[in-house]
């Protein structure tokens, strides 16, 4: 931490400086680490403190069908979306950097879309177009709105894998008489794949953590976890969504890191 | 973002001169058939239906443009759409106020600090937005964190209506897109080289002038990238002023979500979408090139 010539005078500017960052850090800290001690209340509404210690609302989560089922809905739907996003998205970004496409900026320009225009209007729009075909509030119609907002992840950072990788390297192979094929599976692939690992991980989550088109298409019978969650927060201010939150943060934070991990593994 | 091609190759004399090209490329039926599945579900389940939704607001009942005229006629819709742009912009200003700081920390040399920082940053991120609202609730409720701490500690007598106000919304909306604001400005100061500043320090500049001479100009593009993102997804933002605001406080996606549950008035809804979209992509356009998606989602 040395600054070279101003380390004399670190002095007032320094402090006023590190004692802002350190409250900008609690005021993104605190609001969540805030729902930890929450979740562990012994009471049915929430205090401050919390009054007592208890599993109580871990143990509700787990074993109320309600919470059950929606977190197990939508742990299907993120692993179809996952699987769907990240083979369309690989042969997407394989076609957008390796082959010979007309209109590829167009297409690359139409990709970021799903990650600017706003979800209300998604959700809305895919409302509309759902409802007569009786896919609201369904697995398939979950899984098709979810994997388009989530492949553009997916294409994003396997084209960038695919740029760094040299394609000498599958010219090489395939002078060797491998076939594209081949070439492909032996070389690309394991190249590519903590990429591809990465771009999962975020396809999973953005799928998971997908709040405002699952809240507009959820079914009485089929509802995601956000959208149970929303309805809980807007209607009863019950412990439960502090435990079933730390439960989700927790395997974020997990799967996070994971994707970081294989990342950096990736560009080593 | 050129994509490295066979001509970096050294070709051998032998080898005639298309043949390199079709070697290291795939062909376009194989690259038509790869990119075939992302553009007919894009297609379909993404622009289809928001091109369907602004159609039917100048077409339903009959061609019409009644919907744009009621919004622009009564006051309560203006109303609407002027507090969604102040509160994006006080919290696009708010967020760079609070973000620019930690930016610089995170982007100093060392080890420990800037990972911590790192670590305080991300883990919100990776939050859902719903769990932080949440989390804001708990604080901003009259029976909340903060107002059973003012009261015990004797600060106010009676508890303050915090909740279902613009403030509320503004605070936790601040707080949910913070993140978005830092990641580009560290961004950008960290791939500003080290000599630099030091250099503006050697010759004389105080800490004061090295700042604002050096070190912020050359910020600047991830100043401007974070400034947009957080501006738009603002403007957009549906869930934290669902939760947190009251009937007072509707914003332009709470709005069209009323539209289109409550009222079940989908043309006037597509109307309001189409304002809404127009915004969005419009800020986008304009600053497109200040806007670097990539580098937010890679986050490196």
């Amino acid at each position: 931490m040395t600054d070279g010539a101003t380390g004399a005078r670190a002095s007032g500017g320094e402090w006023l400086f590190h004692a802002i960052c350190v409250l900008v850090l609690l005021f993104l800290m605190v609001p969540t680490l805030l729902i930890v001690p929450m979740s562990f209340s012994a009471t049915a509404y929430l205090t401050f403190p919390p009054a007592g210690f208890s599993f109580e609302w871990y143990h509700t989560f787990l074993t109320d069908p309600e919470w059950i089922d929606a977190t197990l809905f939508s742990l299907r739907v993120a692993a179809l979306t996952t699987l769907a996003s990240t083979v369309v998205g690989t042969m997407g970004a394989l076609a957008l950097v390796r082959g010979r496409l007309p209109g590829r900026q167009t297409i690359e320009a139409l990709l970021l879309a799903p990650l600017i225009v706003p979800p209300i209007i998604v959700a809305i729009g895919v409302y509309l177009q759902f409802a007569p075909l009786g896919l609201t509030g369904t697995l398939p119609g979950f899984v098709l709105i979810h994997t388009a907002l989530a492949v553009p992840y997916v294409v994003l950072v396997v084209s960038a894998a695919l740029q760094r990788l040299p394609p000498s390297l599958e010219m090489a192979g395939l002078n060797l008489g491998g076939s594209r094929l081949a070439c492909f599976r032996r070389i690309t692939l394991p190249l590519i794949a903590p990429s591809i690992l990465a771009g999962a991980v975020f396809a999973f989550l953005a799928s998971f953590d997908e709040t405002v088109v699952s809240f507009f298409i959820s079914g009485v019978e089929h509802k995601t976890v956000t959208r149970k969650l929303f309805e809980d927060i807007e209607f009863n201010l019950s412990p439960v969504i502090a435990a079933a939150s730390t439960v989700f943060v927790v395997s974020t934070i997990l799967m996070m890191w994971l994707a970081d991990a294989s990342k950096k593994a990736a560009t080593q | 973002m050129s994509v490295t091609t066979v001509t970096d190759l050294p070709a051998g004399p032998a080898v005639p001169a298309a043949a390199p090209a079709l070697r290291g490329r795939l062909s376009l039926p194989l690259s038509l058939l790869l990119v075939a599945p992302l553009v007919l579900l894009l297609a379909w389940a993404f622009f289809l239906p928001i091109g369907r939704l602004l159609l039917t607001s100048v077409t339903e009942p009959t061609l019409t443009l009644t919907n744009y005229r009621r919004l622009i006629t009564q006051p309560l819709y203006a109303e609407v759409i002027l507090r969604t742009v102040w509160i994006s912009f006080a919290c696009t200003a708010a967020a760079l106020l609070l973000g620019y700081p930690v930016a610089a920390l995170m982007a100093r040399p060392g080890r420990v600090v800037p990972k911590i920082a790192a670590v305080c940053v991300m883990v919100p991120l990776w939050t859902s937005v719903l769990v932080r609202s949440y989390a804001w609730i708990i604080l901003l409720d009259r029976k909340g964190v903060i107002n059973t701490l003012l009261v015990q500690s004797g600060v106010i007598a009676k508890p303050l209506t915090m909740l279902y106000t613009d403030g509320a919304v503004l605070m936790a909306m601040t707080h949910v897109l913070l993140p978005f604001m830092i990641l580009p400005i560290y961004s950008s100061l960290r791939s500003l080289p080290v000599d630099l500043p030091r250099a503006a320090a050697n010759l004389g500049a105080g800490r004061v002038r090295v700042f604002f001479a050096v070190t912020l100009p050359l910020s600047l593009p991830g100043v401007f990238a974070g400034c947009l993102l957080v501006f738009v997804m603002a403007l957009g933002f549906y869930v934290t002023p669902a939760l947190l605001g009251g009937p007072q406080t509707l914003m332009i996606a709470t709005l069209i979500g009323q539209q289109a549950t409550e009222l079940l008035d989908w043309p006037f809804a597509g109307a309001i979408s189409c304002v809404l979209l127009v915004l969005s992509l419009g800020m986008v356009i304009t600053f497109k090139r200040l806007l670097r998606l990539d580098r937010v989602v890679a986050h490196d």
